[in-house]
């Protein structure tokens, strides 16, 4: 689904760090990967690259065989397929939560507004918010935010979803109602790529840990394997700190 | 007063308050009043009874005799009266009002003679046609300098040079230069040459009025850019990742989201540019177009009122820009509201 070859990022300001080296990586259809690693070890803009958000420096990255950085490829019909989640939920303010999941839908996949309406109520019951539909962003809490979030990134029909540390903003009692929202998802097959810091969700949920750190992937394989014999110093020091 | 609670201390004291809002008032008078001492002592004769025919009239309408002649017959037509006169070459009939005349049957008229005076309709004085005047060239020029600033703004955010550059160049220099020299070279030179252009090529040739708002929207527009650029760059970057990431091409994102939450921000500096708007346009009477400020000038060049009038124009400005500056502010709060 996602060819990632030897990928390479250098941001220059406000000084030289080097986010991404020589990063490659598979992501098939229906799996679940999850991207951790400690502050600063490039895996939020491996995220981002994957969606053109940030452009690589050399590399290439394939979505379903288009190259993305190739300046021929419309970015917008490759986007539209796929979801994208962040930290700090960018709801739009100015829209209603109806509004926010329908917008897309009617701009880019031009769907009528009652389609899209129905679609954005169906998405809200399924991440158990259809009662605020006409409220606005500033009125939800922030697990209530992140939910719309991902029904507005669900609204386009993904078919790969990126969670970019969705619950890192929450407050502690919130972050249970959307993890159960990706979980879910994971459930139905939806392919997905998290960077969290989220352990028990990777364990539970990842079918693949990729551990980075100073732009490198470090390590990666099945939760099991990561969790319980990881090969890595850098790997074992990590887990060391935070579990 | 309770719902304003700050720990900032305030007259708490009903009377000393009170007794505070009368001295505004007393330092009110007192100004006006010296004033107008001041306007006694140098002898002026104030006339404010004189202002009103500077919005309304009645016009006055004297007919006079053409030739010199006869009255052969005064007879009623209905409501009015038909005064007919021998003249050299035949009978001549004037219709009037009742009582408009002082004639009797067999009079001598001689050429220049008034036959009858009488009201007319009413009219709009010099005062409120130099208003209408501002008022249609700042809508006008107001809608222009929205349209051009909005799409200067885009322009100015944009990272292709052609649009970047173009922005940034229009705005140094427009800015750049007074207003007034702006108007006369829109005006002589522009507009010398475009009306030189549409005469040679037969068309109708453009009032300086137009030359005017050119010049004035082209000006205000050069600020509402700046404006609109302040407003998009204080949306946050994450506003623009969540509408590209959902396949939103940058037209989109930018009507869509980004400009409709900057007009928000943008409103209240929106609003004093187009109060500058509609003060700048008297000097728009440079260029022989008849708005208040020029209206004014004409009114004390016939009646000599030179103090009632310019207090009027100002009074009248005050309350353009005061309706335009109240409006902006309930709209302010009919979107906060949301």
């Amino acid at each position: 689904m996602i060819e990632v070859k030897n990928i390479y990022k250098t941001f220059y300001v406000p000084h030289e760090v080097k986010a991404l080296v020589d990063v490659s990586n598979k992501i098939e259809v229906g799996e679940v990967v999850v991207v951790i690693g400690p502050s600063g070890s490039g895996k939020s803009t491996f995220l981002r690259c994957l969606n053109r958000l940030e452009t690589a420096d050399h590399g290439q990255i394939l979505v379903d065989g288009v190259d993305i950085f190739d300046p021929k490829t419309n970015i917008n019909t490759v986007r539209a397929e796929m979801g994208m989640v962040f930290q700090s939920f960018n709801l739009f303010p100015h829209l209603s939560i109806l509004g926010n999941v329908t917008i897309a839908q009617k701009l880019v996949r031009k769907r009528s507004k009652k389609e899209s309406e129905e679609k954005a109520m169906m998405l809200l019951e399924k991440v158990g918010i259809g009662d605020k539909a006409h409220a606005h962003p500033a009125n939800l809490s922030g697990g209530q935010q992140q939910r719309v979030a991902i029904a507005r990134a669900l609204a386009m029909d993904p078919k790969i979803m990126l969670f970019d540390e969705p619950t890192s903003a929450l407050d502690p009692e919130m972050i249970g109602e959307v993890l159960d929202v990706m979980k879910t998802l994971a459930q139905e097959g939806m392919t997905m790529v998290c960077v969290t810091h989220e352990m028990g969700f990777a364990r539970e949920v990842g079918d693949r840990v990729i551990f980075m750190d100073e732009g490198m992937v470090v390590e990666e394989g099945t939760p099991e394997h990561f969790f319980k014999n990881p090969v890595n110093d850098r790997t074992k020091l990590f887990l060391k700190q935070i579990l | 007063m309770e719902l304003k609670a700050s720990n900032i201390k305030r007259l708490s004291n009903p009377t000393a308050y009170n007794l505070s809002v009368l001295g505004f008032i007393a330092f009110v008078i007192l100004v006006v009043g010296s004033v107008y001492y001041a306007t006694i002592t140098v002898e002026y004769q104030w006339r404010w009874f004189k202002i009103p025919k500077y919005f309304m009239y009645q016009e006055t309408i004297r007919l006079y005799a053409e030739e010199d002649g006869e009255i052969d017959t005064i007879k009623e037509n209905g409501k009015k009266i038909d005064i007919l006169i021998q003249q050299e070459d035949g009978l001549k009939t004037y219709t009037v009002p009742k009582g408009s005349f002082n004639w009797d049957e067999g009079d001598m008229t001689s050429h220049g003679d008034l036959i009858a005076e009488y009201s007319g309709s009413w009219r709009m004085g010099l005062m409120a046609l130099g208003v209408l005047t501002t008022l249609k060239i700042s809508v006008i020029a107001t809608i222009l300098g929205i349209f051009l600033g909005i799409i200067g703004g885009v322009a100015r955010v944009s990272d292709t040079p052609v649009l970047k550059w173009s922005a940034i160049t229009y705005v140094e220099i427009i800015r750049g230069s007074p207003l007034l020299v702006q108007i006369m070279i829109f005006y002589f030179v522009l507009g010398t040459t475009i009306n030189k252009i549409l005469a040679m090529n037969g068309l109708p040739t453009l009032d300086p009025e137009w030359y005017g708002i050119a010049a004035l929207s082209i000006f205000t527009g050069a600020y509402v850019v700046e404006i609109v650029r302040a407003g998009i760059e204080s949306i946050h970057p994450g506003q623009i990742e969540a509408a590209r990431s959902s396949g939103m091409n940058p037209f989109q994102t930018m009507f869509h989201i980004i400009l409709p939450q900057a007009l928000k921000t943008i409103l209240p500096p929106l609003a004093g540019q187009f109060i500058n708007l509609i003060k700048d346009s008297s000097l728009l009477g440079m260029i022989s177009i008849r708005e208040l400020t020029k209206a004014t000038r004409e009114g004390i060049t016939t009646s000599l009122q030179t103090f009632e009038l310019w207090i009027l124009c100002a009074i009248l400005y005050l309350i353009m820009t005061f309706t335009l500056s109240m409006f902006v502010q309930w709209l302010e709060r009919k979107g906060a509201r949301r």
